[in-house]
């Protein structure tokens, strides 16, 4: 049996000079698993997955990464293991062109040559970057820096993608491209987990779905349980909604959660056939 | 009119692109005007433009004409700009002034630097912080704040600032579905009051429930403009790369599979528009 590629026991976390933004979070997930994580402003989502790279160390508990803990082992080496795509680009981004930004993860990896050029091509083909490779990253609008911050993240072939508000300043044509990535790196056997505010995005692309409030963990489940009616309650008390597809089910008294618009549409057509 | 745009068309300092390209657009006072479109047709610049930030603030080449309560943006100093309108930037990061320790600090920080009295900065601040709901995060620190808090506190330090004219640049971005509902209701009052606002959102299900007129951006150029409903049933936003909202998303794929009769006697704007109960905090979990 293979280990979780991550577990958390006990976890809390306190900021300095401030809240408690973790409180004894017990988290499993397993290997090539497809996870979003749900929830309030500030209910602890992007700390959590902060010390999942060693970026933030837990006050209390424990963090297990492949089967190892954590513990006190450097960022520099959990970085072979966990790439982490930050809510904010700027955050991230700094070289002048967006070939060096790319290439920077790898080449620390220990990536070279035309090995190196090979992975920093194939990330910028699947975020769409292709052609941009002299382009300066601040000559990109919000929309594309945010899709080359997760460019470097994918060029260093990470098992384990974790990806904060991959949607964020997206429109139509870049969501679909994030839904497709996301797909095509958990067919790859990668294990991607993804914070999110768009419940459109997490019902359609996740197969299973943890709710934060308050830095613990409220609810978890596969989207038809997260987004299902008698879970509304806990949604809401953690400021969250279902999907418009789930409440118009709801709605018809399909009997069924119906958390995306596909679901909805042949739940619809399925009792048509009955009648 | 607080803002009357005609052919505005501009390129950034040392670019030859043209970025907007003969701009028209009013927004009156007491009206939400919301801008839609693709990645990279201009918004964000709009915004720029509109604010008077550019080329006042960041150069470029600007011309046709851009008037801000009755002036042209190009006479205007950066900081006369910044008296008729308040812009909330995209990354709420770039908003903060970077001297104040408290979010409320932070917040009193625009209306300090107007000259007004203490007792009318803090009944600013207060007010700001009421609409949009944080009073909690009043002595955290501003650069510790998750991104949602930081796009909130970011929003209410430009209330705070009481300009005529907001313009608003996806200022919902990091938002959990409540935020995103309590700065629809802050718009919708703030617009109550008189304030003009231009709302660039991808969030088309927020723009119908706020906006009195959208604008589709599309490589710069104004593609279409009208009534909300009208814009948003337009069966071309799709193709344009912006995704209509909800409520029209349902009806299309239902139709679609000959279904539409189910949605009979629902209105979709209104079950959308009506919060779901919640436990409180103790329970449900």
């Amino acid at each position: 049996m293979t280990d979780p590629a991550v577990q958390l026991e006990g976890v809390s976390f306190d900021y300095p000079r401030g809240p408690r933004a973790l409180d004894g979070v017990d988290l499993q997930v397993a290997s090539g698993e497809l996870v979003a994580i749900v929830g309030q402003n500030g209910s602890g989502k992007s700390t959590l997955v902060r010390h999942l790279n060693g970026l933030l160390r837990p006050t209390a508990g424990s963090v297990t990464i492949n089967g190892r803990r954590v513990g006190r082992r450097h960022v520099a080496e959990l970085a072979r293991e966990v790439g982490l795509a930050f809510q904010n680009p700027d955050r991230q981004i700094f070289a002048g062109k967006v070939r060096a930004e790319v290439a920077f993860g790898p080449r620390n990896l220990g990536r070279r040559g035309a090995e190196l050029d090979a992975v920093v091509e194939r990330a910028l083909a699947i975020v769409g970057l292709t052609g941009d490779e002299d382009t300066n990253p601040y000559d990109l609008g919000f929309s594309r820096r945010k899709l080359l911050a997760l460019a470097s993240i994918l060029a260093m072939e990470t098992p384990i993608v974790i990806l904060d508000e991959p949607t964020t300043g997206q429109d139509a044509r870049g969501i679909s491209r994030v839904q497709k990535i996301v797909a095509d790196l958990s067919a790859a056997g990668l294990t991607v987990i993804a914070i999110s505010h768009d419940m459109r995005f997490v019902a359609e692309s996740f197969q299973r779905v943890v709710v934060m409030r308050a830095g613990r963990i409220v609810l978890d489940g596969p989207p038809q349980a997260v987004f299902a009616e008698e879970s509304w309650p806990t949604l809401a008390s953690t400021y969250l909604e279902p999907p418009l597809a789930a409440r118009v089910g709801a709605r018809l008294g399909l009997g069924l959660a119906t958390p995306t618009e596909a679901a909805l549409v042949s739940a619809i057509a399925a009792q048509a056939t009955v009648r | 009119m607080s803002l009357q745009m005609r052919g505005a068309t501009y390129a950034y300092a040392g670019t030859k692109a043209i970025v907007l390209a003969g701009v028209d657009l009013d927004v009156e006072p007491g009206r939400v005007v919301a801008v839609v479109g693709p990645n990279e047709s201009g918004k964000s610049t709009l915004c720029l433009v509109a604010a008077g930030l550019a080329p006042a603030a960041i150069g470029g080449r600007l011309s046709g004409s851009v008037v801000l309560d009755g002036q042209e943006t190009a006479t205007l100093k950066p900081h006369e700009a910044a008296q008729r309108c308040g812009i909330l930037f995209q990354n709420p990061a770039t908003q903060l002034s970077g001297t104040s320790v408290t979010v409320w600090e932070e917040l009193a920080f625009g209306p300090r630097n107007l000259g007004l009295s203490i007792e009318e900065v803090a009944e600013r601040v207060e007010a700001a912080m009421a609409t949009l709901q944080i009073g909690s995060l009043a002595e955290r620190d501003p650069h510790r704040l998750s991104g949602g808090q930081a796009q909130l506190v970011a929003l209410a330090s430009v209330v705070a600032h009481r300009p005529t004219m907001l313009v608003l640049d996806e200022p919902t971005s990091q938002l959990d579905p409540a935020g995103t509902r309590l700065v629809g209701d802050a718009l919708a009052r703030l617009a109550e009051s008189g304030t003009a606002v231009l709302l660039v959102e991808h969030k088309t299900g927020l723009v119908e429930r706020v906006a009195d007129q959208v604008v589709l951006l599309v490589g710069g150029r104004v593609e279409t403009v009208g009534p909300a409903a009208t814009v948003l049933a337009d069966p071309r936003l799709d193709e344009f790369g912006v995704d209509p909202p909800p409520s029209a998303r349902i009806t299309r794929a239902l139709a679609a599979a000959g279904h539409a009769d189910r949605l009979a006697g629902i209105d979709l704007g209104a079950l959308e528009a009506e919060p779901i109960a919640a436990v409180g905090p103790g329970g449900g979990g």
